[in-house]
């Protein structure tokens, strides 16, 4: 008997719930009207949207709807958050971020560093993947515009400290934004009661569409569009609204309220007997990140001496999902600078497999790669020219590198 | 998930001569763990015939690291230590049919173990040649040295240029910037020592210069009677007929009333009348004609008749 796929990357992306799409269905072609437009058909919309509005702002405890500004996702948001408090923050330039954060942000700031429109401060993580303090606080200053450092790492799921944080940023003068988009409806918030004054978010890593998210931004806070045009959005973000994206966003958003407890129990025993599992089976393998301060759903496993694109390739013959790095960088073929940042060695950088769950992962998930992971190991160990000198001291030494 | 040939799979899922050879007579160890990817290949060579009767590897790497390695293997078991020689990366790549591009430097790192592991067998040190700066293109495992080398050998000054000679660039082009970082310093060096001229010389975001046709064949102009009048009113009829339908799609029209000169006064008519944009439209016409005749006009709408 064929074994069911077991689909444990949820942290690259997630199903959308079929209730999620049981509510965007109509606003494709019965609903079809603009929001914006006169008419009834546009009227129907508008509720609906308003809704969607509520809904999210609940998730996040918002202190007002009119604080979420709809995205294309989560990089948009990241891009708009940052590039607007470079303009409004007048007379600074600088920025400071973390070096664990995702290319949405990396990227960006590598941007602005090498074209001059900013100065960027890169603050490191230590081996469990923990944030420099320190570095943080010494990087701070007169001329930082914005703080962007992320809620929770896509990698490894360790979580920062975020509204500490933020208050650190509110001292220094400098706006804080975080990139939420792991962290949201993984982990309660209640943001009307910190200080962050921006925060990312993408609907398809909750259980909602693709190509849909937003950004949170506190009332009072000045909002350079990062997309001109219209008026929508209150003119911070131009654009007909994609109404089913923020509806089927909108009931993403409170489907995971109704699941967070859920997420924090169940999804987190299945978690945590996965990599126990894992570890007590498999030598040379150990967890990465900080196992103490991480989000509920992920695990991320090093083995040691073998490449992580292998042992997908044999883990997706047994019908496991599960990725190696982040989804979003499985093109290149750098070990993920996650790993690097937090100065796992490359014996295990490149075998590091991320598996990440979701309230739709079962027992029968668990047993099933416990069943087929050691196997799988071993016979990559087996070929490893790495792994049978590992106890000889530079015996494996080849020319190149 | 790459898109691998049903063969590189067979050969990573099933490999062959995977393993250790204990009394090996030649070994080549080449890649890093820090890449990603590193092979040890050991072979045995007949002392008489020169025929390596068997070979074998272990592998750190990819799936297509090790489907490479061992279709290497395959590819010389038999063969004499000299036609083994002439195996390129590409046959490797053609062996497993076709690798995706951004993996076609699991075949360089074969094609290198089994130089190095000859190299081994005769009792000499083999150095390779990619060890100079950083590696730029990862499509193609270039580096800057080589793409250095290249630019300098072939007085190089553009991006397209490098990625014909060396492929670098050629595949996901992520690797554009780096390549443009590098062309731009080495033109710079070159302009320097007085190699190269400095407008040749490679400039980051310049406009393209267009290269000159070497022999322009000179050829008198047409010469070009000047339209007598009644040719002149007969394009612009002409002109206007052609222009009419699409106007009439939008409900309107446009008549030709009287030409004086360079002015030509057309009746506009039905939608185009005081609409606010009768006036591009009238532009529009105007521009027509003049592309038309090839001389100026102005047109002038006739006051519309109630
Ligand atoms: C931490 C983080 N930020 C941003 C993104 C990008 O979000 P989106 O795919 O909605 O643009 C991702 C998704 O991969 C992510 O994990
Ligand atoms: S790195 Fe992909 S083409 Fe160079």
């Amino acid at each position: 008997m064929a074994n069911d796929p077991v689909y444990l990357d949820n942290n690259a992306t997630t199903r959308c719930d079929p209730r999620v799409v049981e509510a965007m269905m109509p606003y494709f072609s019965e609903q079809f009207g603009n929001a914006s437009s006169m008419h009834a058909f546009g009227s129907e919309v508008g509720g609906a949207l308003a809704k969607a509005r509520k809904q999210l702002q609940d998730l996040l405890g918002a202190e007002f709807d009119h604080e979420i500004v709809y995205t294309s996702g989560g990089t948009e948001a990241d891009n708009m958050a940052i590039l607007s408090a470079l303009e409004t923050q007048k007379g600074r330039d600088e920025v400071i971020t973390s070096a664990v954060e995702h290319p949405a942000v990396l990227s960006l700031v590598a941007h602005l560093e090498k074209t001059g429109q900013a100065k960027v401060h890169i603050i490191p993580v230590d081996a469990k993947g923990r944030l420099d303090m320190e570095a943080y606080r010494k990087a701070l200053g007169p001329r930082t515009a914005i703080v962007s450092i992320m809620w929770a790492n896509n990698e490894t799921g360790t979580i920062f400290p975020v509204a500490k944080l933020a208050e650190m940023a509110h001292e220094a003068g400098a706006l804080f934004h975080t990139d939420a988009v792991q962290a949201v409806g993984k982990i309660p918030m209640n943001l009307k009661s910190t200080e962050i004054d921006m925060l990312s978010l993408s609907g398809h890593k909750l259980h909602g569409p693709k190509g849909v998210g937003a950004l949170y931004v506190r009332k009072g806070v000045r909002l350079r569009p990062l997309v001109r045009g219209g008026h929508q959005e209150r003119g911070r973000r131009a654009g007909t609204e994609n109404a089913p994206g923020i509806i089927g966003l909108g009931r993403a958003a409170q489907l995971a309220g109704e699941y967070m407890a859920e997420e924090q129990t169940r999804v987190a025993a299945l978690r945590d007997r996965l990599e126990e599992g894992l570890l007590g089976a498999i030598s040379h393998s150990f967890a990465t990140g900080d196992v103490e301060n991480r989000l509920p759903n992920t695990a991320n496993v090093a083995f040691e001496y073998i490449e992580g694109e292998a042992i997908l390739l044999l883990m997706n013959r047994e019908g496991i999902a599960a990725s190696s790095g982040s989804a979003c960088t499985s093109g290149s073929l750098e070990p993920s600078h996650v790993l690097r940042a937090m100065n796992v060695p490359y014996t295990a950088a490149h075998g590091a497999i991320r598996f990440s769950f979701s309230r739709e992962n079962t027992q029968a998930d668990v047993d099933r790669v416990l069943e087929v992971m050691p196997q799988i190991i071993a016979r990559l160990r087996d070929m490893s020219p790495f792994w049978r000198e590992r106890e000889k001291e530079g015996a494996f030494n080849p020319t190149y590198a | 998930m790459w898109e691998y040939s049903e063969k590189v799979k067979d050969y990573f899922f099933n490999p062959k001569n995977s393993g250790v050879l204990e009394d090996a007579d030649g070994v080549g160890d080449v890649g890093a763990i820090s890449c990603g990817d590193a092979l040890r290949l050991m072979i045995k060579v007949e002392p008489v015939s020169q025929v390596i009767t068997e070979a074998k590897f272990q592998t750190f790497g990819c799936g297509s690291a090790i489907a490479s390695s061992s279709a290497l293997t395959e590819l010389i078991i038999g063969k004499t230590i000299e036609q083994a020689m002439q195996i390129s990366n590409q046959d490797i790549a053609d062996f497993l049919g076709g690798l995706p591009p951004e993996k076609m430097h699991c075949s360089v790192m074969g094609y290198e173990a089994l130089q190095a592991a000859v190299a081994n067998y005769r009792g000499e040190e083999w150095v390779d040649d990619h060890e100079e700066g950083a590696l730029i293109c990862k499509c193609f495992g270039v580096d800057e040295g080589m793409i250095e080398r290249t630019i300098r050998a072939n007085t190089l000054t553009a991006v397209e240029e490098i990625t014909n000679f060396t492929k670098a660039g050629g595949s996901c082009a992520t690797c554009a910037e780096g390549i443009e970082a590098v062309l731009e310093r080495v033109n710079a060096e070159m302009v320097e020592e007085g190699i190269l001229s400095a407008h040749e010389a490679f400039v980051p975001g310049a406009v393209p210069v267009l290269a000159k046709p070497k022999k322009v064949v000179v050829k008198a102009p047409e010469s070009k009677a000047p339209l007598t009048t009644l040719q002149k009113i007969r394009l612009i009829e002409e002109t206007i007929e052609e222009i009419r339908p699409s106007l009439q799609r939008d409900g309107g029209d446009c008549e030709l009333i009287d030409v004086e000169g360079n002015r030509v006064i057309v009746k506009l008519t039905g939608a185009c009348v005081g609409c606010h944009l009768s006036g591009a439209t009238i532009e529009g016409v105007q521009a027509r004609l003049v592309e038309a005749v090839g001389v100026p006009l102005l047109v002038i709408p006739a006051a519309p008749v109630h």
